[in-house]
């Protein structure tokens, strides 16, 4: 099989511009794991079954494993490092902390970026709409009830934080 | 009530909460360091064969290609494993490759993406034998068995036999006998982060070992071993891990591999697997055949039970010695018996090996004991409640094989769950499709015995506290999200009476740490938290002399009083600031220093395999699930559960239902959907695509009732909740789809086709029955 050379890609990732030299098969995941440094994107299985490696891809929940870093040129990439306000934690992270939502934590990053969007697309979600939209989302540690908690609380007090992508739209 | 500040049965985060939500919290593929390389495996294609040869030379032909590691090379034939008893992996194949996905050799190159194409060039020459895939095989004598150390001349690694009361004299006198034999399929941990390590070879000699692991100390003493140098000179560090379960609980070949690799290349190599690899290291839940029969008298009396496992271990032996007791000897409780009897063998099998999971050894025991328990109830008409109420086994007592019984609430944990799921108003009254169940269970709050026959306490903790007033806890307790660090921080702050925000745990790094046992068998609470418990109460009378020194009051009255002060029996006036307490207790003197350790008392009998299931210490429970059944699809879809656990005290509300959820969530996983599954002894569903974990659409919601019984010894009253909860939900949702079907479901997982079976069964013989009696 041959195999063509890296070529220059310019991602946009959290705010930022980035030119990364990548292989076509290089995926989002590898990029900004190995080569942005941005490793609160875990790689659980590496074939979309567990997705501790989501991101939002503009304001969209997406499987960095799956997706080829040059699909996503000119799109805004969103992993859990692009908070609005660095340093500050977003209420739905301080809800996940507070709550028991996150026990090991490794699976923490795809729930709180899908939590996001699911907030910002229905901002007060059912219960069951909540297991249904999570369902790419596994988690070993908690049987998911605080996190199902977790995202009710911050629903219920509007505390949701609107959102990275919003927020990386307000800086553009 | 006391005024002082204390976090006891209160709701908190995690300390490491936020480092985890911030995503920025280091996990093991996380590490990198300068000239790091990168490691592949290459893994056996057949269950069973000798490597007769390893070629590189295409392999090295991959840019970046920096060196492999074969059979026969120093350090990969060394045995080691976690049990004295049963040292028999190697690191590669000794020649022998036991089974498809062993590793049998590595490469390192630059980056990772060439050392796949490396691995996949690596030629092995294989002789390929016959495998032992079925137990019943590995039963026969054998002029090859899999390891030097077998029983008679077979592939059976363990044997127990245990025998007491009298068991024949029980089952002559009995009304009522219910047997079973049981299927058990082998489960996997399913944690979400894969394992790996990073072994770096540091500037002056010595290695450092970064491992996403569960029992550093175990891993250190096995390194020592294979790469022959003395445990000081070995590193090990322990970043956060992404859940372990016990599948990070043994020192594994891969971890062998790196280290010899680092030595061999002089750089870091990085080595981390595949999810398909996680399976194939495995480890996991034993496949099992149980066989059980219950004795019990016409008033319900329980009398004894007569058991028979056979136990899957595969390849290795891993804790299997200890598995192949527990599957005994954990029957022990929560009722009180007149006899028991076991019967248990491991064997080996060409298979990813089995070890320690969750609920370790008791889980698929406890299926077959808690099924024949409702059958025996419904058969003497007693409600299923009120047989175990009748039999449970009372606080401060001696079970037959001389478990010491101490806390016990047990029938607190029944009258919870019995009153939370309206038991008496749904029981044998829900329309046909729907039903409730009932499982109970106990578990040790810690083993009692250390793996290594040593005087070295089983938990040590160090408290180091200077002038800025933090305090740093030292310990190898090993958080693998369970919230061990947690646990450590509030008996310190509790001990000293100061906030936990001056808490910070180090409990990462064998060079800092003092030893302890790790986290397995629900052992850390219990006995982490007593040594961090004791390290506080050293630091708090050096705080009482200080007080003393600066009042003229007697070090002995001070107590802790509101905020962060000491107030004084003897004059009401007096009160000190924790800040002004250490700075007197510093002056001259320099940072204080304390230590605290545990070691389990003596417990047991002196007959052989006395020591197996003891502990200083029981959790109990009381589940009831409620399911549907679809009778045209044979889906089992559990609605609610309501999980009462006797944890002792709880510390912090938050964690304790965290591990409860956590346990019924993976209970349901073995009893619905989980299954290892080969083909001619190659793992077909090595992914969790295709090994089914509960999403969280399949997981209901659960009323968690935690029930608390103070224990004696446990730290400020608590014992284990991590492990106990997982077994209880399993045989809960069978005796359900009883209720709510009427078939007895004698094989786990309870998939649709297993459950449309045992349907087709009934209506056979229900109809055979009609038959008979029109006749």
């Amino acid at each position: 099989m041959s195999e063509s050379p890296p070529t220059t890609l310019r991602l946009s990732v959290n705010g930022h511009t980035h030119t990364v030299l990548a292989r076509h098969a290089d995926s989002l995941l590898d990029v900004l794991r190995e080569q942005l440094g941005l490793t609160a994107t875990k790689r659980g299985c590496d074939l979309g079954t567990c997705g501790c490696c989501l991101v939002q891809i503009d304001g969209e929940p997406n499987l960095s494993c799956l997706t080829l870093a040059a699909e996503v040129e000119g799109q805004q990439v969103i992993s859990l490092e692009g908070l609005p306000d660095s340093g500050r934690f977003t209420p739905l992270q301080d809800t996940f902390a507070e709550m028991g939502a996150s026990q090991c934590g490794f699976c923490t990053p795809g729930f709180l970026l899908t939590a996001d969007a699911i907030l910002r697309d229905n901002p007060t979600p059912t219960r069951d709409e909540l297991r249904s939209e999570l369902s790419g989302n596994l988690c070993r540690c908690t049987g998911f009830a605080k996190i199902l908690d977790a995202i009710e609380r911050c629903a219920s007090e509007h505390r949701a934080f609107r959102g990275y992508a919003d927020a990386m739209r307000g800086q553009a | 009530m006391s005024p002082r500040i204390s976090t006891v049965g209160t709701r908190m985060p995690l300390v490491d909460a936020h480092e985890k939500v911030s995503g920025r919290g280091t996990f093991i593929e996380d590490f990198h360091f300068q000239g790091m390389t990168h490691a592949r495996c290459v893994r056996s294609l057949h269950p069973f064969a000798e490597v007769l040869s390893v070629d590189f030379s295409d392999a090295e032909k991959i840019p970046g290609f920096i060196c492999g590691l074969a059979p026969g090379e120093p350090g990969t034939a060394r045995k080691f494993g976690v049990l004295p008893i049963s040292q028999d992996e190697t690191a590669l194949p000794a020649p022998y490759a036991l089974y498809s996905g062993a590793i049998v050799a590595a490469v390192v190159c630059e980056d990772e993406i060439s050392a796949r194409k490396a691995a996949a060039l690596v030629k092995v020459d294989y002789q390929v034998l016959k495998p032992v895939l079925r137990p019943k095989d590995a039963m026969r004598p054998t002029e090859t068995p899999l390891h030097e150390v077998t029983v008679g001349g077979t592939n059976i690694h363990k044997v127990v036999e245990q025998e007491f009361g009298e068991v024949d004299v029980a089952f002559d006198g009995a009304s009522v006998t219910q047997s079973g034999e049981f299927v058990f399929h082998g489960i996997n941990h399913g944690f979400t982060e894969p394992i790996g390590c990073v072994a770096v070879p540091e500037p002056n000699g010595r290695l450092s070992l970064y491992s996403a692991t569960q029992v550093p100390h175990y891993l250190h003493m096995a390194l020592a071993k294979v790469l022959e140098e003395p445990m000081h000179r070995i590193r090990v560090y322990k970043p956060l891990v992404g859940g372990g379960f016990g599948g990070k609980s043994d020192p594994f070949p891969h971890e062998m591999v790196a280290s010899l690799l680092a030595r061999k290349c002089g750089r870091p190599v990085r080595l981390m697997f595949d999810r398909d690899e996680v399976f194939l290291n495995n480890h996991g839940r034993h496949p099992t055949e149980y066989k059980l029969s219950v004795a019990t008298a016409q008033d319900g009396t329980l009398l004894a039970i007569d058991a028979d496992a056979e136990i899957d271990g595969g390849a290795w032996g891993s804790f299997g010695v200890v598995t192949t007791y527990y599957n005994g000897v954990l029957t022990q409780g929560p009722y009180r018996m007149q006899a028991f009897r076991y019967a248990g063998r491991r064997l080996y099998t060409n298979k990813p090996a089995s070890g320690a999971m969750r609920g370790h050894g008791a889980v698929n025991a406890r299926f077959a004991l808690e099924t024949l328990i409702d059958e025996t109830a419904e058969a003497l008409q007693i409600d299923p409640f009120d047989f175990r109420e009748q039999n449970a086994l009372p606080s401060n007592t001696t079970t037959l094989n001389q478990f010491r019984i101490t806390s016990n609430g047990f029938t607190e944990c029944l009258t919870q769950s019995r009153k939370a799921s309206d038991w008496d108003a749904k029981h044998g009254k829900l329309p046909t499709g729907k039903g409730v169940g009932l499982g109970c269970g106990f578990f040790i709050s810690g083993s009692g015995l250390p793996i290594h026959r040593t005087r070295t306490p089983m938990s040590t903790v160090h408290l180091k506290i200077d002038m800025d007033g933090g305090v740093t806890i030292h310990s190898m307790a090993a958080d693998i999200g369970q919230g061990s660090d947690t646990v450590l921080a509030q008996c310190v702050a509790e001990a000293i009476g100061i906030e936990m925000s001056r808490c910070r745990v180090l409990a990462r790094d064998s060079d800092t740490a003092p030893i302890d046992l790790g986290s397995y068998s629900s052992r850390v609470t219990f006995m982490a938290g007593n040594a961090a418990l004791r390290a506080g109460e050293a630091i708090f009378r050096k705080l009482q002399r200080a007080c003393s020194r600066i009042s003229g009051l007697p070090a002995a009255g001070f107590r802790k009083g509101a905020g962060e002060t000491y107030i004084h029996d003897d004059d009401a006036t007096v009160r000190i600031d924790f800040m002004e307490a250490l700075d007197e207790a510093l002056a001259f003197n320099g940072a204080l220093i304390s230590k605290g350790v545990y070691h389990a008392p003596k417990l047991g009998g002196t007959f052989k395999g006395a020591g197996a299931g003891l502990s200083p210490s029981y959790s109990y429970q009381a589940f009831v699930a409620q399911v549907d059944v679809d009778t045209e699809t044979g889906m089992v879809r559990v609605e609610k559960v309501w999980a009462a656990h006797d944890c002792g005290k709880a510390l912090n509300l938050t964690a304790v239902e965290g591990q409860l959820e956590g346990s019924v969530h993976m209970g349901i996983g073995q009893a619905l959907t989980e299954e290892m599954k080969y083909s001619g002894g190659q793992l077909i569903n090595g992914s969790l695509l295709d090994y089914k974990i509960p999403s969280p659409l399949e997981t209901p919601e659960m009323d968690i009732l935690v029930v608390e019984s103070n224990d004696p010894e446990g730290p400020l009253g608590a014992k284990e909740c991590g492990e106990g909860a997982l077994a209880p939900i399993i045989p809960a949702i069978a005796n359900a789809i009883y209720d709510a079907v009427g078939i007895r479901m004698r094989e786990v997982p309870m998939t649709p086709e297993r459950v449309l079976a045992a349907l087709d069964r009934k209506a056979k013989t229900d109809a055979a029955t009609a038959s008979n009696e029109a006749n």
